[in-house]
């Protein structure tokens, strides 16, 4: 096995590049995911199943089906329609969405974790089901998700090589663009691989700090 | 759609559902060892299969796809068959994640079963198979279940090195018909119902393995999280 230092060395201007479109997505697309699992979540305890069944439905069907084909279909469908995006707002976009129906089990349990005293007192207190929701039960709710929304945040860190499938030159698409030009395969292969391990290990061991804090 | 494209696509589940049991199959395996490695009374045998852990679980499944078909071949000279070389790279990171389930439910394990196997002088290895496993295996199911959906959907990443499971074969037909939205809606359509009844094949097998050891199923499996934690941090809620 030949290992070539001087690839490498051409190689991180790019990596740079790549770094900074991985880190574009997963902070946008993290948004995306945490305020459309907010809205599922909440959808799905509104009190009539017309609402309750599709959105169920819909996220279960999200839920179960690659990512990959998603980003495929809004890639090349959405264009077909009259909508065009450019590649990193469709990529940006599914996997938020896709996240999003994660995100929203992780709020329903954070919702359900929420003591019932919780909306008793509010009952007894008259407040209306608006000011119920926003200044007792999410913010309660929200408070404990912390921890398990951030692991999605890791996983998706995972997922965002996929956006290389619809021509995103994030880190995997900026290795292979800098692999195929000089034939190179290994250097820039391993140093996105290690840049991954890396970047989730900080990303946890934040996490863990951040889990602290809300503990306390 | 002409019967030809449809054929492309059966053949494209076809080479998704081997790929599927092939991956499952490993990553099972890998995730037993390196489970069970990581509860080893040898602090080294622990420490290399929590790096293990550490390394497959923190790299992406598709950067390891990746790895295995371009840096492999050069670096040992030989070259995997396509559906191998899939088979490998999606085991051993689906196992990664499998062992933290093992690790997990076995450590759930009530300590007085393990103490009584001590007490009654059986060697590590058969209180391993005879009490802990026995006892930790029923309550692996849920999880890998969650997990067997997450690899059915990882194994579409094959198609970007160019194998011709389901979602490439999409590809292929969009190519045909320069239409992209009704394959699309089948492709998926297709992966759903697969893992409607990947689902539906675990909870029966759950029901059994409960019934063996004298326990009733999980009555809501749908209230847990869905994805394999990715770290250990903040798994409770």
């Amino acid at each position: 096995m030949k290992w070539d230092w001087s690839a490498v060395a051409d190689f991180m201007p790019h990596f740079w590049d790549g770094l900074l479109v991985t880190l574009q997505i997963l902070v946008l697309g993290s948004l995306i995911s945490f305020v459309l699992g907010l809205v599922w979540a909440l959808l799905m305890r509104v009190p009539t199943r017309w609402v309750t069944w599709p959105v169920g439905a819909v996220t279960e069907f999200v839920r179960n089906t690659p990512l990959l084909v998603q980003l495929f279909f809004l890639f090349y469908v959405l264009p077909e329609w009259g909508i065009t995006f450019s590649a990193l707002t469709t990529g940006v976009f599914a996997i938020g969405l896709h996240y999003s129906t994660y995100t929203m089990q992780v709020y329903r349990a954070g919702i359900e974790a929420v003591p019932a005293g919780q909306w008793e007192a509010a009952t007894a207190l008259n407040l209306p089901l608006r000011r119920t929701w926003t200044a007792v039960i999410l913010p309660q709710a929200v408070r404990r998700v912390v921890p398990a929304l951030g692991n999605y945040v890791i996983s998706m860190l995972k997922d965002t090589p996929m956006l290389m499938a619809i021509t995103v030159l994030e880190m995997l698409g900026e290795a292979r663009l800098f692999a195929q030009q000089n034939f190179q395969f290994t250097e820039p292969l391993t140093v996105i691989g290690f840049a991954f391990i890396v970047i989730s290990y900080l990303a946890s061991l934040a996490l863990r700090a951040l889990e602290r804090r809300l503990v306390h | 759609m002409t019967s030809g494209l449809w054929e492309l696509v059966l053949q494209g589940v076809w080479v998704t559902i081997q790929l599927l049991v092939l991956s499952a199959l490993l990553a099972t395996a890998v995730s037993f060892v390196v489970g069970v490695a990581r509860t080893h009374r040898l602090w080294i045998v622990r420490f290399l299969a929590g790096l293990y852990t550490e390394v497959f679980r923190g790299t992406s499944a598709l950067v390891m796809i990746f790895w295995v078909f371009f840096v492999l071949p050069p670096a040992f000279g030989w070259q995997l068959v396509p559906l191998w070389a899939g088979t490998l790279a999606l085991g051993l990171t689906y196992g990664a994640y499998g062992s933290e389930i093992v690790r997990g439910a076995l450590a759930a394990v009530d300590p007085a079963q393990r103490e009584g196997g001590i007490a009654l002088s059986f060697t590590p290895w058969q209180r391993m198979r005879l009490i802990l496993l026995p006892q930790a295996v029923p309550e692996m199911v849920p999880p890998f279940s969650n997990l067997l959906i997450e690899l059915l959907k990882g194994t579409a990443l094959v198609s970007i090195m160019g194998m011709g499971d389901l979602a490439f074969s999409g590809n292929l037909v969009r190519l045909a018909l320069q239409e992209s939205a009704e394959i699309y809606t089948y492709i998926l359509l297709i992966y759903f119902v697969i893992a409607f009844l990947l689902t539906r094949l675990m909870r029966g097998l759950e029901r059994k393995l409960k019934a063996g050891i004298g326990r009733a199923p999980t009555r809501k499996p749908d209230l847990e999280l869905k994805r394999p934690e990715t770290t250990n941090v903040g798994g409770a809620i």
